[in-house]
Formats: C-alpha cells, structure tokens, sequence
C-alpha cells in the first residue's frame, strides 16, 4: 500500500489520516516548511519541526493550532511513525519521515544540499520511497559554491559604493534574505532592509542565526549619505516601484537559481543576475535521491517529466506526483508577488 | 579572450548605454590592437561565415556532456541557445587559456572551416577545455557566426572615438565597411581607425562610402503636423520605397554598390555595376535598389496615381528571390530587373556633400541623373500637395502603389550620421499595417531574451465565414513579437496550462486566445496551408475581449489581397 498519495487537497497519508503540505484546508497537516506554497492557512491542525515555529506562527497566526517536533524525534500517530529531518532550505524546513509496518517513506518538500550557516543542513534520510521536488531539475542548473557568489555580491556592493551608488539586491524575503545577510561581508557598508525583510531577521534571530546589524529602509532619509554606500535588501516586488525613488543612482540584481541563465537575467532587466539557490541543483537532486537509497521515487513541482524520465533510465521506479506546489517550472510567475512568494 | 568575454558579460548584465559606453572604453585602452581589431569587427555586427555546422557542434557537445540525447534537447528547449547550452553542460574548464582574441579568431577558430569532422572532434573539445563558461559560449557563438550583444554601432563609435579623441563622425566615416568580409581585422586596420586626422584622408578612402542617414518614424496624426513640423512647403515628399536601400560609390574609375548593412552587393546587381560607365568619378549616390517594370522608364508616369496601368515597382519578395542568388541566371536578369530610385547626392566632382542642404542636393541630384540618362538610375520622384491634408490623401495610394507610405525630409536638412536629429530630419511616415484578428494554435519556446517562455507562437484564421455550418482554425502567420514582457509571461502560463499535444518543441495549445496580428505586406503563396503568405507579423494588440469565434477568416485575408 503506498503510504502518500495524491488527492485533489494535497499529499494524503492513508495511514494515519494526515496531509502533507495540504493546498486545501484539511484537519490534520504535516508542514513541511513555512513557504506560502507549502504553509497555507485554514488547517484545523499543524505539525512541523520545532525550528519552524517562530515563522510558521508569524507568517499564519499566533494561535494556530501548531504542533512541533525537534529533528529526529518520533511521533507515533494512527500506527505511523512520523519524524522529521533536515531539508537545509529556509529555517525550520525538514523531510518528512514516515514508517507503517516496515515501509519508509520520506516527502522532502524543498531541499538544498549546500550547507548555509541559516538552517541546519541537509541530513540524507534512507527509505524505500523518496518524494522529491525539481525545481531545478535539468543539467543545466549546477550551482557554484555560495562562497563564490558571496565574493561577488561583494564585489559589486563595492564597486557601487566606490560610485556612491546604492545597491539594491532584490530576492525572496523569506530564507534567502537571511542567506545573503549571513554571507556577505557586513564590513562594507551599512545594510538596509525592506519591511518585508525585517520581520523575518527578527524570527531567524530569536532562533539564534547570526544576522549583521541592518537597518529599516523606510527609517533613513531620502539625502541622507549612508544610503550612497548602503547595501538593500528588498523583495523581487520592489523592483521597478516607486519604494526605489528613494534610492536616486541605484544599481539593482537579483538574487536566483533563475539568473543561471541568460534569458531570464535578461528579461528580469536587472544590472547583475547572482545565481544563488536555496533548492538543489540537478546534481544535488541525484546526488539527494541516490543518498535516500530509495528505488522508487515520486517527482513533484518543477521539471518533473524530464526527471522521471532520467531516473527510469538510472533503473529507479519515478513516478510523478501532480501538486500545485510553486508554479515556478521556468520564469516563475507566481513568486513575483510578494503575498504569494514561493522560493526559487 | 577572457577579456572580451569579460566585456561581453558587462555589455551584457547592463541596459544602460553609459554603462555600456564605460566598459567599451576600458577594453579598448587596454586591448592589444590586434585584438581590438577584432573586438571592434564582432561588436559592430561582423560575422565570419559559420565555420563549423550546428548539428556537428550539437552532437560533439552531447557527446562530450556524457547526457542522453532527449535530455540534452530538453535543456536546450529551456534555454534556447546551442552556444549558452553548451556553455551549461560540459563542466567549467579547470585551466584557462590566456591567448588573446586575434590569436583564437585568427589561430584557432577561422582554420576549423573546412575540416573534417574526423579532425573537429578532435580539435574542438581541446578548445573548449581552454575556456572559462562566458568565454565557451563567445568561442561558440563565433563559430556558428551568431554573435549579437546590445549595443550598437554608433555606440562602438563614440567608444572609438572618446578614447582617440577624434569627432565621432570621422569614426563612423572610418568603420564603414569594415564588417564587410573582404575586410580582414588586423592591428593595422585598427589603429587606422582611431589614428589622428591626417590631411589627405579624403583621397584614401577608396570605395567606401558614407554611414547612411536614418529616418525616425512619425507616428502622430497628420492634424498636429502644422504645429510639429510647419507647412508642408518647407519638406521635400517622396514615397517610401519597400526595397534594399544601398549607396552607389563611383570613384577612380570603379563603383561599389553598398547595401544599408554595409555590405559590399556590387555583383549582385549587374544592372547596377553598368552606370560605372556612366557615373563621373567622384560621385556617390544613396537610394533605394527596386524591381522595375515599366513601359516607360519615366518615373513621374509610373507613379501617376490616374494612370491606368500597373506601377512599376515590383513587391519586395520578388527582389528577395534575387538576393538568394549566388549566381543570377540571364533569365531572372530579364524576369527580375532592378533599378535604383536615386534620391541623394551625398559627394561630387570628389567633394563631400553632406553638408550642403537637402534642397540644392537633391537639385543636383536631377542634373547628375540627366545627364546620364541611364535606365537604371532613376529620380525617387517629389510629392507635392496644397498642405498636409492633400498630402495625407495621397499617401491613401500607398498600397495599390506598392509603397510603405511617405518620407519627408526638411529642406534644409544636412545629411546627418546614422539615427540623428542633429542636423536635420527625415521622417518614415509609414500607412498603418494591415490587420486582422487571429487564433494562437501553437506555441513553442523562444530564444535569448524570450528563452524557455512559450513565446512563439502560430496563427491561425477560419476556413469560413462565421455562419458556415463547420469550420476549421487554418495557420497562416507566426509571430513572437509585440507583448510586453507582462503579457508575455501570462500567455505563458495559459499556454502551459491549455496545452493539448506536443510536437518535439511545438505544442499545440486549446483555442482560446485571440490576438491583432499586424503586417506589412501580403501575398499568394503554394508554401503555406492558408494559400497565403505575410510579410513581418506580429502582434499589435492582445484581444482579450474578443472570443475565437470572432477571429477573423480566410475571407478577411483574401480581401486584403486585392
């Protein structure tokens, strides 16, 4: 009997009468992190790992009725033994874990490979079937270490400066934000940060993320000279609005997975694209998947035909899973908008 | 060559000129000049013939890659370029050549033409193994000869210019021709580009001839013309011809013909090459190259819009049928004759004219084409009305004449360098496209900008009117052009989510949308389906309130034809 199936609500465990990261209201959901995609309101019951709590609460509520787990404790429900695992994707995100009578499944919802300082990392879990996202699923997409892409957001926060232009990066508030906060050298100037950005540090530093002092964009003054040698950190949202007027000579990049390729970088009309993930690429996706051990695997969001497709050639039973999971195949549409953000 | 890949990522990660202008500079003062040589010839639109097929580069780099076929296909659907695929999928070289640009074009790039493909699968991968990611997908790109970057030539030339200090105009003057393929780029032919004015520059130019002056369209309509040009008197009126603009070069007793693009078509137009004997040294002459059949060679006749007979001049695609040609057959010499419609004087008796004002050039011009009194050097002919209004009822002719509407030129104007406003002005006053609503059938995904969005897209009309009892969507046009780049992603993602079959990279999608497709010309055709072709579709309006139902019928487009 297969332990998650696809139901017109989202992943529906069987067993224990439970979803996974439900798109629909349901009465008892699994979380597996706090992303708009993965997190909706309206559950009558919320389980998710303990590291999450802070930002599932501020993004759905105070009074949810949320249940939380540390990593790796068990949970026993309906005969199910449920658990979760580090997934390395925002704070708080795990793989979910689940044991009936002998079979392990685990849903891994978004994963990241690349260890970031932000979240604990990625942890691989070993099961007979492995539920993967492939966002990023094509050879195409292969990361550089973030070290890297840290060296050059620097690089170019610097040499703005030197210009006394500011520099507007533009990417997700939630995960990669904090990502970038911690990877940069904070000594180069002041950071500021857009209101959408600063609830989420005040969650990832109560959870102990060591973030640079920023500041609230919205508290400096327009002529005000720090601005010329700051560097901003605002959602995809704010570009081209009228929040960036304040900001005079600015240059502006974007901070995605999305940037690895020359089209969209282009279409996004930004100065620089940096090609930074918090998902896996297309070796972190095989590299994750061989790792679980698992020989049957359910593909969800994203490149999933051509996933399916490699993997059956490898040997593995692929399957896909029809979610409604960040409609973010190629140009996102969706993680545009602020309200409904996904990640990329 | 990484330091003109390195120029291209800036060039390319910015859309703002002055950035553009900066980074241009700061290669240049750095740059060998051989190697600038061959920056300045890729940058301003130079492209060497392809050197190695795409389909071997695209099976060598599967190969190399070590992906399935399908899955190589699958990723370069999404990216939409071989040179940037390529670049994405063999792993990034470990050690980085540092051989210059001269050295890779000139040692390492032009010789592959020609070799076996024994030899380039072996020689290529050695080369790619040299080169960081952005330099792997230059090196590419100036194989298969599809190098493009967002600037333009002008802006080359005040890059040139503000690093030599020199007028940007004589850098213009200077850079004509030099992307033409008898052109070789070389140190040499470099510094002369940027050496300081010397006196006899004018006796060395040999067959070059001036940048061409380009008109701005006017798209306002003709009640505000009074105030935003003055009277009508004041402009010299021709038609707008819909034909390869190109300039005539006579001097030392020889004569090129060059077309817009700055490519030298003197053989391709033998009628043409024939006013050498005609044309007194000294003389250039700008125009435009039409296909020409005429009773009378009498332009002024040919154009009346009384006169019975058809006009003359011959649609576009029947001179594109002559362009293809390497050799031209007598037979398509008598079937397809061309002409040019002179209509300026741009140098005399040796003497630059440019500066002189568009009315005494043009009176000029009239005496140099009488007193040759050749067949295939004819007067563009002047337009004259009581005021604007006269004039825009005339303009009403421009399809039944095989026009694309009217240029006016200021009397006084100068004849400026490329699209400036500086010295004068012509304006394109071009007749509304033709138009009619159509269904999106299929899509598939586009390149560069638009890469791995379902952006381009086919359309279709009905078979019959809408009371037929059954009917069918027939193709007739694709288009890709005309959505903002909002619009774009919505088509998008309702493509994604009402397609119905796929076809390789094409899917076919549920009807649904309807978009005004726009078009300059029209014409029988045995190629298509719709027994009908278009010239440069593209969509002028998303019809969101129409359903396809509404979409227009082959009736519609039969209409147009008359």
């Amino acid at each position: 009997m297969d332990l998650v199936i696809a139901r017109p609500e989202g992943l529906y465990c069987p067993a224990g009468d439970f979803y996974i990261d439900p798109w629909r209201p349901v009465e008892r959901s699994v979380i597996t992190h706090a992303h708009g995609d993965h997190a909706r309101t309206g559950n009558q019951h919320y389980l998710a790992a303990a590291p999450g709590e802070g930002i599932l609460r501020a993004r759905l509520g105070q009074d949810i009725n949320l249940q939380t787990l540390a990593y790796g404790e068990r949970l026993l429900h309906h005969g199910v033994t449920l658990s979760f695992h580090p997934a390395g994707h925002v704070l708080g995100s795990a793989q979910v874990r689940l044991q009936y009578r002998g079979e392990v499944w685990v849903a891994s919802g978004d994963y990241k490979i690349e260890p970031d300082g932000t979240c604990a990392p990625f942890e691989p879990v070993r099961c007979h079937t492995f539920i993967t996202e492939s966002t990023f699923g094509l050879p195409i997409y292969r990361w550089q270490p973030q070290a890297q892409v840290f060296a050059e957001i620097n690089q170019w926060w610097q040499a703005n400066a030197a210009q006394d232009k500011t520099s507007v990066l533009l990417c997700y508030s939630f995960g990669k934000a904090q990502r970038i906060l911690h990877g940069i050298d904070a000594g180069l100037g002041p950071i500021l940060v857009h209101g959408a950005v600063e609830p989420l540090n005040r969650v990832y530093r109560e959870a102990g993320v060591h973030l640079p002092a920023t500041i609230y964009a919205g508290d400096v003054q327009k002529n005000d000279p720090l601005m010329r040698k700051a560097l901003v950190i605002a959602p995809p949202s704010a570009g081209g609005s009228t929040w960036m007027r304040r900001f005079g000579d600015f240059s502006d990049g974007f901070a995605s997975g999305w940037m690895r390729l020359r089209g969209t970088r282009r279409r996004r009309g930004v100065d620089r694209g940096f090609v930074l993930s918090d998902h896996a690429d297309w070796p972190g996706l095989l590299w994750a998947i061989e790792q679980s051990g698992a020989q049957r695997v359910m593909v969800t969001h994203g490149s999933v035909a051509v996933l399916v497709r490699h993997l059956r050639e490898q040997g593995l039973d692929a399957q896909a899973f029809d979610t409604e999971y960040g409609d973010d195949e190629e140009e996102p549409v969706a993680v545009e908008h602020e309200p409904t953000e996904a990640t990329s | 060559m990484r330091a003109f890949a390195q120029l291209y990522a800036e060039l390319d990660a910015t859309t703002s000129s002055n950035a553009k202008l900066l980074a241009m500079q700061r290669y240049f003062a750095q740059a060998a000049p051989e190697d600038a040589a061959w920056a300045v010839y890729f940058l301003s639109g130079g492209r060497p013939r392809q050197l190695v097929p795409a389909r071997l580069l695209h099976d060598l780099a599967i190969e190399q890659s070590g992906l399935s076929t399908w899955l190589f296909e699958e990723s370069y659907q999404a990216v939409g370029d071989l040179a940037e695929t390529i670049s994405l999928i063999l792993p990034e070289a470990p050690h980085v050549s540092s051989d210059g640009l001269a050295v890779w074009v000139e040692k390492k790039l032009l010789p592959l033409r020609g070799e076996s493909p024994e030899v380039l699968a072996r020689q290529l991968p050695e080369l790619w193994s040299q080169l960081d990611r952005t330099s792997l997908m230059l090196c590419i790109k100036l194989i298969t000869g599809s190098f493009r970057v967002g600037v333009s030539k002008l802006l080359v030339t005040r890059a040139l210019a503000t690093m030599a200090h020199l007028d940007s105009k004589r850098v213009a003057q200077r850079l004509v021709g030099y992307t033409d393929l008898s052109n070789r780029p070389s140190a040499a032919s470099y510094l002369k580009l940027i050496a300081a004015e010397s006196a006899d520059e004018h006796a060395q130019r040999g067959g070059q001839p001036y940048p061409f002056f380009l008109a701005h369209a006017l798209s306002q309509p003709v009640e505000q013309f009074d105030a935003l040009l003055g009277p009508a008197s004041q402009w010299q009126v021709e038609w707008k011809w819909d034909g390869i603009r190109a300039q005539v070069v006579k001097r030392d007793a020889k004569l090129w013909v060059w077309s817009r693009g700055e490519e030298l078509v003197t053989e391709r137009f033998p009628e043409l090459a024939n006013l050498n004997h005609v044309l007194p040294d000294g003389t250039v002459i700008d125009g435009e190259i039409v296909v020409w059949k005429a009773d009378q060679p009498d332009t002024a006749d040919a154009f009346d819009p009384q006169s019975p007979t058809a006009p003359a001049v011959q649609p576009f695609a029947l001179l594109q049928q002559r362009i293809g040609r390497k050799t031209l057959s007598k037979k398509m010499l008598g079937d397809i004759p061309v002409v040019i419609l002179a209509y300026d004087l741009l140098e005399w008796a040796g003497e630059d004219w440019r500066n002189q004002p568009q009315a005494q050039r043009r009176a000029q011009l009239e005496q140099v084409i009488a007193r040759c009194n050749h067949p295939a050097l004819l007067a563009s002919p002047l337009l004259t009305g009581e005021d604007w209004f006269d004039l825009a009822r005339q303009r009403e002719d421009s399809r039944r004449l095989g026009v694309e509407g009217m240029m006016l030129k200021a009397q006084d104007a100068l004849y400026g360098v490329g699209r400036t406003k500086d010295v004068g002005v012509w304006w394109k006053w071009k007749v509304d496209p033709f138009s009619v609503d159509a269904v999106l059938i299929y899509a598939q995904r586009g390149h560069g900008r638009r890469a791995s969005l379902f952006s381009d897209y086919t359309f279709a009309v009905w078979d019959g009117p809408p009371d037929a009892s059954e009917r069918t969507l027939v193709p007739f046009a694709k288009a890709y052009s005309g959505l903002t780049d909002a619009e774009m992603r919505q088509v998008d993602s309702i493509v994604r989510k009402t397609t119905v079959e796929k076809f390789g990279p094409v899917i076919s999608v549920k009807p649904s949308l309807v978009f005004e497709l726009g078009f300059e010309g029209i014409a029988l055709s045995k190629r298509h389906k719709s027994g009908i072709a278009v010239r440069f579709p593209r969509m002028l309006r998303w019809r969101q309130d129409k359903s396809v139902d509404e979409a227009d019928h082959l009736g519609t487009l039969q209409d147009l034809l008359q």
